[in-house]
């Protein structure tokens, strides 16, 4: 039997050491929001070899003073600017497209969003996140108990934060598949959570163990083999197209495969030492 | 019992290959001919290329048939552009979403799309002589002395009476085409035209006459739209996302299936034979519910089945235990299975209660996420679960390979 339990406060330091590195830069340098969230235009170029950034930013600039031009992936660039029109879209990209003798389809994508639909995706995102988790706590309540329902919702949020740190690190801009890989991370914890829960209720039933702070070893020792081989199949297919995908998906693997590690990290590491915790401090009260 | 049960392990897991090539490659059989899934799904624009629109109603309180009307003349409008599997749907109360694949020039679209149409002749004194209601048909021609393209009216008779005094009236004077706010055109009338026909000049050339007629053609609209999401995906985006997504997606699932199979042994093969299952049930489901396969739908979907083979770990793990602590084969298989079905279905049903909730308060894309997040976890619930268990028991019933070391001891 492992003994992971006893030394919560080293996984709480780790947990908290990025989380607050990750929270630091996003108050330094904040969330890149994207167009979805934050209303504007996307230009979205393949340079197609090596190139200076600094020599586009410039021709970029003449067309929007606060434009925002940002190397991706396979060697693509995309320009945000808030006042690019339709009509200086392709007066920007020939310009471009002269410069690095560029073919026609290697204007990518191009899009543009108004400031209403911005506000509109950002409340609904709010919206569905908070319903979501608040209808997951009430299940596993009912179904386990409210300890336990907290302590899947705290390890939720880590997982949530750590993701986050990665969109603010890389500055991958956050739009739509942002609520879509949030949500997509907020299933794999809670299952990966709710599995090692399982075992708990169980061995709890049959009264096996002595004290909680065994039960609690015990149960993750007994799901490790199953969590170990989840995280990996997981990770087989989502790290194939992370690693062959087109760079618009790539950006969108990414965060989706730290978030689908931290989530199993979190289970053991998080939530199963937060209920122990809590149900020691019961004991003792 | 053994022969009866080596009889439905061969031909299931035959029926299972045999489905999993056909709807992979497509097949032919005599007269009949089955196309592969891959061509069966639809694409979405991100992965087709073309232009994307959402025209917003500006108008307050707009009654559900003008809306509707709206929605047709867009759709005359943006059939005149003449690409097939061009979409215009309502979105919500004020939103039409315009799909046109294919087409590269949002400019272009937006002009043909979003214009409000309303055409107006102008008289020197500011005065209006007819508008786009007075015309009838609206064709393109060739002026016979300048050679340009120019939309030839024919009105109607209300509106060649109208037409035929005012020209009359301002001879040798300029008359003002305007097309909303912009003039089109402000020719000087020569002579007054009686039988009802008028040309609007100035079209660059025999493509702009064309939108400008067909616009005026179709009508104007009786709302005021605007633009509030114009994306134009590239030709060349969507050509790579497909065959690098293919690709991934068969790297993922083999590496899946050899591991299942090497971890596992005899259950892990199984779980790759319900693991096809999975697969081919899942896009049959996206075929049938006619749902657009987008670019993070299939990052979606290659997650889920990485995904989905967990309920199999689950029950294989428990299989292993049963094993250890010496019981019999059967009832290990039959106790893995209940043991792990209370996780299996606590987890998946608060996954689920995350996924509706996306769909139903979710927008746009994410809808599409949360709905290929549902079926993903429905289907491999059942095959995980069902085909998995039936295989596993009629493969044991078999009596091929009765050492438990080869089912995890």
């Amino acid at each position: 039997m492992f003994k992971i339990v006893e030394k919560s406060k080293l996984w709480f330091s780790i947990s908290i050491a990025i989380i607050v590195i990750g929270m630091a830069t996003w108050a330094f340098r904040g969330l890149n929001l994207g167009v979805d969230f934050k209303g504007g235009t996307v230009v979205t170029i393949r340079i197609g070899k090596a190139f200076d950034i600094t020599e586009i930013r410039p021709i970029a600039e003449k067309y929007d003073s606060q434009a925002i031009v940002r190397e991706i992936e396979g060697n693509e660039i995309t320009i945000t600017g808030q006042s690019l029109t339709q009509e200086e879209i392709p007066q920007l990209f020939s310009e471009i497209k002269a410069k690095y003798n560029l073919q026609d389809n290697d204007l990518r994508e191009t899009e543009h969003i108004g400031p209403s639909i911005g506000s509109e995706t950002r409340r609904s995102a709010f919206i569905s996140v908070v319903v979501a988790v608040f209808l997951m706590l009430v299940y596993i309540s009912f179904r386990f108990e409210y300890k336990s329902g907290v302590a899947a919702i705290l390890a939720l949020l880590h997982d949530v934060l750590v993701t986050i740190s990665v969109y603010v690190l890389l500055q991958i801009p956050v739009n739509n598949s942002f609520i879509a890989a949030m949500l997509t991370i907020l299933g794999y914890s809670i299952n990966d959570t709710i599995v090692v829960f399982d075992r708990i209720r169980e061995n709890n039933k049959l009264g096996k163990y002595k004290d909680f702070t065994t039960l609690a070893n015990a149960s993750i020792t007994q799901t490790l083999a199953r969590s170990i081989n989840t995280v990996l199949t997981t990770l087989f297919t989502i790290t194939s197209i992370y690693i062959l995908g087109v760079p618009s998906i790539k950006e969108f693997a990414l965060p989706l495969i730290v978030g689908i590690l931290s989530g199993t990290y979190s289970s053991i590491f998080i939530a199963t030492p937060i209920w122990m915790l809590w149900k020691n401090k019961g004991l003792k009260a | 019992m053994k022969n009866k049960s080596k009889i439905t392990f061969i031909i299931s897991a035959l029926l299972i290959i045999f489905c999993a090539y056909a709807l992979s490659s497509g097949l032919i059989l005599g007269d009949y001919q089955i196309s592969s899934i891959g061509k069966a799904l639809k694409l979405g624009l991100d992965l087709k290329g073309g232009v994307y629109i959402e025209e917003e109603i500006v108008d307050k309180n707009v009654d559900k048939d003008t809306i509707n009307r709206t929605k047709e003349l867009l759709e005359l409008r943006v059939n005149n552009l003449g690409v097939s599997e061009s979409t215009v749907v309502l979105t919500n109360q004020n939103r039409i979403r315009i799909e046109i694949p294919g087409i590269y020039d949002a400019k272009k679209a937006l002009d043909v799309v979003g214009k409000t149409g309303k055409l107006r002749f102008v008289g020197p004194n500011n005065d209006e002589i007819i508008t786009g209601d007075d015309v009838k048909e609206a064709t393109v021609g060739v002026d016979q002395r300048t050679n340009a393209p120019v939309v030839q009216l024919k009105l109607k008779d209300s509106g060649a009476k109208k037409f035929a005094e005012a020209t009359s009236k301002y001879v040798g004077k300029v008359i003002t085409i305007y097309m909303d706010d912009d003039v089109v055109s402000a020719p000087q009338v020569n002579e007054a035209i009686p039988n009802g026909e008028a040309i609007i000049s100035g079209s660059k050339d025999i493509e702009e006459a064309k939108r400008l007629a067909g616009i005026i053609q179709s009508g104007a609209l009786p709302v005021k739209l605007q633009a509030a999401t114009v994306k134009t995906i590239g030709a060349s985006l969507g050509s790579e996302a497909i065959p690098t997504s293919k690709k991934a997606a068969v790297i993922g699932i083999l590496l899946v299936m050899i591991f299942m199979a090497l971890y596992y042994r005899i259950p892990g093969l199984i779980a790759d034979l319900a693991l096809a299952v999975y697969i081919m049930l899942t896009l049959l489901i996206f075929v049938g519910i006619n749902a657009t396969l987008t670019l993070p739908g299939i990052a979606g979907l290659l997650l889920s089945i990485g995904m989905a083979v967990d309920a199999n770990v689950l029950i294989f793990e428990r299989i292993k235990e049963e094993l250890k602590l010496g019981k019999s084969l059967k009832t290990a298989i039959d106790q893995g299975f209940s043991r792990a079905f209370s996780s299996i279905f606590d987890g998946n049903i608060t996954t689920l209660i995350a996924a509706f909730t996306l769909n139903f308060l979710g927008t746009g894309s994410v809808k599409g996420f949360a709905l290929t997040l549902i079926i993903g976890v429905l289907c491999s619930m059942f095959t995980a679960i069902t085909i998995t268990r039936f295989l596993l028991k009629s493969f044991a019933n078999t009596g091929w390979i009765k050492n438990t070391k080869f089912y995890g001891a």
